[in-house]
């Protein structure tokens, strides 16, 4: 989501959904991830398209904010809008507002910002505004409705895509999308994509794929950590 | 009468013991058990030391059989291994996924007679007993040149040929994108073919001859070649990343919840050990009732990984008979062995969707065999109205793969013919662009571990005179 060439360092932000990133959360500064890989995926398309709308919704925000930034060093006009379930899971805001002309916040039960989803006040501004692009990062179902809001408009709408991932070299196939009615694989082709081309129904089935397995693996981590637990007393 | 004595002198080949067919099934432990010193030495007696070894003409890498195989007659097993690792730095490997059958043991005077040597079972016994015996011996290390080569590709052939440079004396790097190297070794080939704790071991060697190995490399993504040429002070580089995009048929269905490529169900199963999940953390479909689509080793070894998974019932769905199946004869014998049935002359048609998208079985057609096509097998033609469903919940297409453009399409110098594969020089690797050499599946298409394994080889030299002279000619 970030990086500094000087520090040599990158910035990642996750959010603890399952075992992986659950553990990954329990790591303290000084720890080592044993394996980073990268950079994987096309860059983005920057350049002057003139009027762009930035969508990050949740843990989205975060690989919004690089595109926002060079964007705007582009010399485009950012309105960012980003929006999140509660406030405590909102983040980056100050860093979202740097690289943005116009900041908009929203909260599904309104505990920070305006109560909405974030097609609301996207397509209040495509009602009224000329836009010429709108990016947008989230949730699967939340880039289909961005899609569904600007398709209306005949808004160009840039969606990063969040499949499931094993080598992300282009040697399996698993992250593997349906895109204008051709089968593209997300981290050599994508992750970005035209969204009024993609068939987001798939992708979200796609990505139950491996529920029940999973909450098995939580389950697993629960009870090693529980009988960890009762050795120790 | 005269053909008679000589076969009463033949003695029989010594079979390696394996692990019964029904019991394997179920666990990912190797299934032939290894010669004991006492079967390796009856074995290696049956070698007749030809004055002109012809089984030596069958390798790929010119490993000196009858002269390991002498040292195994005088129970030398150590300095049979140190012979085979002046040629072969991957014994163990070779000596268990090699189609010995085709290549040194086709050409066993023995084999003329009754069965030939077992020239591979005695290379993976010298390698296990050295690594047993903890006696692993590091050749001494030549004086450095100066010089500076990056292998792209962990795989056999990018091994073999980081060996012969660092043998050379240049000082080389060997570039891995995935987090541990050996490429299909690893990631591949399953563990009851290739225990994985064999390619630690062996590429633990390589690093004790002075192999820098860089894990976690994507190189055209993290580096270009241009850069390691021009910015880190590389004077050359190998490209040997193989052939690692999956092909997909095309079919309708394809992209349901339960279809997944060879690869990918491979590298689940082999590279992150998904057999052991919840243990380890990565997921994989165990199907009840899976179909493998395809005929070649690849698609024995998913059919076999998804049995030992705990599969019900598994199918192997090929179009052809079983005569044009391009897996080696004793992974189809494995195969049926333990139980897998097979659908020939059946090919595919779509994938059925239970309504929530998820697999629920596939659509086939029964096929016959026409005239013979560019490629000399006969065509299957599908005959109608032969439609019928199997049901099953996992599929598994392995079709084989093509040429991953991640890395070629980072050089608009580099020329590749039209399927993406790069065009190099024959016998020497050497590409359109000065410095940059390459081998294996991604000059070939996809072959074999000892073809690679040749390729890396024959680079190595190429590239050894390459770098005396820095002397460019190409066609």
């Amino acid at each position: 989501a970030d990086f500094d060439r000087d520090r040599g360092t990158i910035t990642t932000v996750f959010q603890k959904v399952g075992r992986t990133t659950n553990h990954l959360g329990t790591f303290n500064e000084g720890d080592f991830i044993p394996d980073v890989i990268g950079p994987l995926g096309n860059n983005s398309h920057i350049a002057n398209f003139g009027r762009v709308v930035c969508v990050g919704g949740g843990v989205g925000i975060a690989p919004v904010y690089p595109i926002a930034k060079a964007l705007k060093e582009a010399g485009n006009t950012i309105t960012s809008i980003i929006g999140a379930r509660t406030k405590s899971i909102l983040f980056w805001e100050e860093k979202m507002r740097n690289v943005s002309d116009d900041l908009i916040i929203t909260t599904d039960d309104g505990s920070h910002g305006t109560r909405a989803v974030v097609t609301v006040p996207l397509e209040t501004i495509l009602k009224n505004e000329t836009v010429n692009l709108v990016i947008a990062i989230g949730p699967a179902v939340m880039m289909k409705f961005v899609c569904k809001t600007t398709e209306k408009y005949g808004v160009k709408t840039v969606v990063s895509l969040n499949s499931i991932m094993i080598d992300g070299t282009g040697m399996c196939g698993g992250c593997r999308v349906a895109v204008g009615g051709e089968t593209k694989y997300t981290c050599v082709d994508g992750p970005e994509f035209n969204g009024h081309d993609v068939d987001f129904d798939l992708l979200m089935k796609r990505l139950q794929a491996y529920v029940p397995e999973e909450q098995m693996a939580m389950n697993h981590s629960r009870r090693t950590v529980e009988v960890i637990e009762t050795w120790k007393h | 009468m005269e053909t008679l004595t000589v076969e009463k002198k033949i003695k029989q080949r010594v079979e390696m013991r394996e692990q019964p067919p029904l019991e394997r099934a179920r666990n990912f432990r190797e299934v032939p058990y290894g010669y004991t010193p006492d079967e390796a030495f009856e074995e290696a007696s049956r070698c007749m030391s030809c004055k002109k070894p012809a089984c030596r003409t069958g390798c790929p890498v010119e490993v000196d059989i009858p002269g390991f195989i002498d040292l195994i007659k005088g129970r030398k097993f150590l300095d049979a291994c140190y012979k085979i690792k002046e040629k072969n730095a991957l014994p163990a490997v070779c000596g268990r996924v090699c189609p010995q059958e085709v290549q040194c043991e086709s050409r066993c005077l023995v084999g003329k007679k009754g069965k030939s040597v077992a020239i591979g079972n005695l290379e993976r016994f010298v390698a296990d007993y050295e690594a047993d015996n903890g006696k692993v011996r590091i050749p001494h290390k030549p004086r450095p040149t100066g010089r500076k080569v990056a292998v792209i590709g962990s795989g056999p052939g990018g091994l073999t040929c980081a060996v012969d440079l660092a043998m050379s004396g240049h000082e080389v790097t060997l570039f891995e994108a995935l987090h541990k190297p050996g490429g299909v070794l690893m990631y591949g080939i399953p563990e009851f073919r290739l225990p994985k704790v064999i390619v630690e071991r062996e590429v633990g060697y390589i690093k004790k001859l002075g192999v820098d190995v860089v894990l976690n490399a994507v190189i055209g993504k993290l580096h270009t070649i241009d850069e390691l040429l021009n910015g880190h002070g590389y004077d050359a580089s190998f490209i040997c990343i193989g052939a690692g995009l999956p092909i997909f048929l095309g079919l309708p269905g394809e992209n349901l919840n339960g279809v997944c490529s060879a690869n990918e169900y491979l590298t689940r199963a082999n590279l992150m050990k998904a057999y052991l999940f919840p243990e380890y953390e990565t997921p994989i479909k165990v199907g009840k009732r899976v179909a493998v689509l395809g005929a070649g080793n690849v698609a024995m070894d998913s059919a076999r990984v998804a049995l030992r998974l705990g599969a019900e019932k598994v199918y192997l769905i090929y179009r052809r008979s079983e005569a044009e199946m391009p897996a080696r004869k004793a992974e189809i014998h494995h195969a049926q062995e333990e139980g897998i049935e097979f659908l020939l002359l059946t090919n595919p048609t779509r994938f059925l969707d239970d309504g929530k998208g998820n697999l629920c079985g596939v659509e086939c057609v029964k096929m016959e065999l026409g005239e013979p096509d560019e490629s000399g097998r006969r065509r299957p033609i599908p005959i109608r109205g032969s439609e019928f469903q199997v049901e099953i919940d996992v599929a598994i297409p392995a079709l084989g793969a093509r040429a991953n453009p991640l890395l070629t399409k980072t050089m608009q110098d580099l020329k590749v013919n039209k399927s993406g594969y790069i065009v190099t020089e024959e016998g020497t690797g050497m590409t359109s662009k000065s410095g940059v050499f390459a081998g294996g599946d991604i000059v070939t298409g996809s072959a074999t571990v000892i073809s690679a394994m040749g390729a890396g080889r024959r680079t190595a030299n190429a590239i050894n005179e390459y770098l005396k002279w820095k002397h460019w000619k190409f066609n």
